[in-house]
């Protein structure tokens, strides 16, 4: 392979040699910017903190410790924020797959009356809205305010994903309606029966990217929740990683404030890594879904 | 379906129009109440009944006596923050923040899919991608507790560097941290959309221009450009359509009290006159005038497109 490679570049004009090594160049470079920085994050949080601090990376494995693992892993809010994270993402993903996928199927036939009205109404959200203080005002006033339904509600439909999937929809070959139709099935089963298992690949895309948008967000859940026992693993990740406020259970034994002060900096390493794990092991399996979907929305564009 | 509604009508000797809707409605209420209702709604209620409430922006809100109820002061919410200087940075840091952003953005993932496109050996393009989109799932959180991180002053860059500069607290490396790391995290993943035009070109095309001897420049020009064109086209006016749209998310998580004076943007200052100050008339004038200006942009945007693509927009 490398020989055939390298016999193939020996060929090219020297003009495009150049052209080619430099752009090689680029690229390694760039994929060099996202691997260090992770590289770094990872070695680090392994390393004891005063060290860390005056010496940056070591490769003397007795100043490695799993310290702020035990800690962050004891910690009871983390926890309570992976709960959460998971409860809100999966609820809302279902909620909002189920609402899209069915408004997504009268959008995509011809002969549905109303499709103008409804499309209107619809795009129409997608560059104006009310904005904050009203949306928040109406979330206050429907009491919905530190509760679940301030997450999941006010974001579950989206024109966005609506769209993507009108257009999967009408990819499906007619013949296959038309069959169903004759077969005397009614509209509950066309779309149930027939249609959704065909429309799995655009199903899964939705699916994931609500999953982990909802994953991902923090600003829904900093102004509708205040209760600490309903936050989202990203609010308890804001308070040890953007306010370097960690959970006074995680650093509260140290004795000195500059002790703490290190300890709170070596936490964040840790946090990184352990909230992060999730989503980057399952990310690889899904990657055909995520690639399948932004064609879908290529298709429209 | 069609066939029965075609019948039913036919029965009725072709009855008046408003006769024909009433049978479609009857044969087809599944397609309203059950499909429908659930996102109509949500849109009404979560989309719609906010609209009315961009009224507060011409009040002296009082959250005691309702929109209604508040005092009506017209405009002079609007004057007060268009005569605000504050404001005018706000507003240029918003600007220079997704302007900037966009020139250095939006070439980087065309970029990308050019280089991975001359990447032969299909196993290692695979490899190189994974790493490539691998940042776009990290939240916006850890984003930016790594690049605090990274940047703080006895971090990575600082040991390189041999020096100790708080990069966090600098007004002027506000932009570039932010444009940079939503490059480190963006363009990859931004990048799938034209490698996936790219591999749309003809391989026959490509070969007959290689036998012509055509070095890459010129494949480039005459194959790969024409492939994407379109779609480099229809990415670059949604963003400039999203110019105003600046998250929220990132810009207040990479805020510090130091760097305000270039990092507080539109966004962020709707929400600390609003919620953390109160001062929800105000607040609600400013994000109005910011989905003006977006719409206004999107609309005119629109037009261009219509123009240059043939009467069809986006």
């Amino acid at each position: 392979m490398k020989t055939k490679k390298k016999s193939e570049f020996a060929k090219l004009p020297s003009g495009d040699k150049v052209i080619l090594v430099i752009g090689y160049t680029i690229l390694g470079l760039f994929l060099l910017a996202i691997i260090l920085p992770m590289v770094y994050i990872i070695l680090a949080s392994f390393i004891d903190p005063i060290t860390l601090q005056n010496s940056g990376l070591t490769f003397d494995f007795s100043k490695w410790t799993l310290t702020a693992y035990k800690r962050v892993l004891s910690n009871n809010q983390i926890w309570i924020g992976f709960w959460n994270a998971l409860l809100y993402s999966v609820l809302f993903t279902i909620i909002s797959v189920v609402v899209t996928l069915l408004a997504a199927y009268p959008m995509s036939r011809a002969d549905f009356k109303g499709k103008g009205f409804f499309n209107t109404i619809y795009v129409i959200t997608m560059f104006f809205g009310g904005g904050l203080i009203p949306t928040y005002l109406l979330i206050s006033n429907l009491g919905m305010l530190d509760t679940i339904w301030a997450i999941l509600l006010p974001g579950a439909f989206s024109v966005w994903n609506m769209i993507i999937a009108r257009t999967y929809y009408m990819g499906i070959p007619r013949d296959l309606q038309e069959a169903a139709e004759i077969d005397g099935a009614t509209e509950m089963i066309y779309f149930f029966k027939i249609l959704l298992p065909v429309c799995t690949p655009i199903i899964a895309t939705i699916a994931m990217w609500q999953f982990v948008g909802m994953w991902n967000s923090y600003f829904d859940a900093m102004i509708y929740l205040n209760s600490p026992s309903k936050q989202p693993l990203q609010l308890v990740l804001r308070a040890i990683l953007i306010r370097s406020q960690p959970e006074p259970g995680m650093v509260s034994d140290m004795q000195s404030t500059a002790e703490r002060a290190q300890l709170a900096e070596l936490l964040k390493y840790a946090t990184i890594i352990i909230s992060s794990l999730p989503l980057m092991i399952m990310y690889p399996f899904f990657q055909k879904y995520f690639d399948n979907g932004i064609m879908a929305g290529a298709v429209k564009g | 379906m069609r066939k029965a509604l075609a019948n039913a009508s036919a029965d009725k000797g072709g009855g008046s129009k408003m006769h024909n809707t009433l049978v479609y409605l009857r044969q087809h209420w599944q397609l309203y109440v059950l499909f429908m209702l659930p996102a109509f709604a949500l849109t009404v209620i979560f989309r719609y009944i906010p609209m009315g409430g961009i009224l507060i922006a011409f009040t002296e809100y009082n959250p005691f006596r309702g929109i209604l109820g508040s005092e009506w002061i017209g405009f002079e919410n609007f004057e007060r923050f268009l005569s605000s200087p504050d404001f005018m940075r706000y507003l240029v840091n918003t600007l220079k923040l997704s302007i900037f952003g966009l020139l250095w953005g939006f070439p980087a993932p065309i970029l990308l899919a050019f280089l991975l496109n001359r990447i032969l050996s299909k196993s290692a393009k695979q490899k190189i991608q994974l790493v490539l989109y691998m940042p776009n799932f990290i939240s916006v959180i850890v984003l930016c507790g790594i690049v605090r991180i990274i940047l703080s002053p006895t971090g990575m860059i600082n040991s390189l560097l041999g020096t100790n500069t708080n990069f966090m607290t600098m007004p002027s490396a506000f932009r570039t941290i932010y444009i940079a790391s939503g490059i480190w995290q963006g363009a990859g993943w931004a990048s799938i959309i034209y490698t996936a035009a790219l591999s749309n070109a003809s391989k026959e095309l490509k070969e007959a221009a290689v036998i012509d001897g055509a070095n890459i420049i010129q494949q480039i020009k005459a194959v790969e450009w024409p492939a994407i064109k379109d779609t480099v086209l229809i990415q670059f006016i949604m963003s400039v359509g999203n110019i105003m749209s600046v998250g929220f998310e990132k810009a207040y998580a990479l805020q510090t009290d130091l760097n305000l004076n270039t990092s507080e943007i539109i966004s962020t200052y709707v929400y600390k006159k609003g919620l953390l100050d109160g001062d929800y008339g105000f607040s609600t004038a400013v994000g109005l005038f910011n989905t003006v200006i977006n719409v206004i942009l999107l609309v005119s945007m629109n037009a261009l497109v219509k123009k240059m693509n043939e009467g069809k927009g986006i």
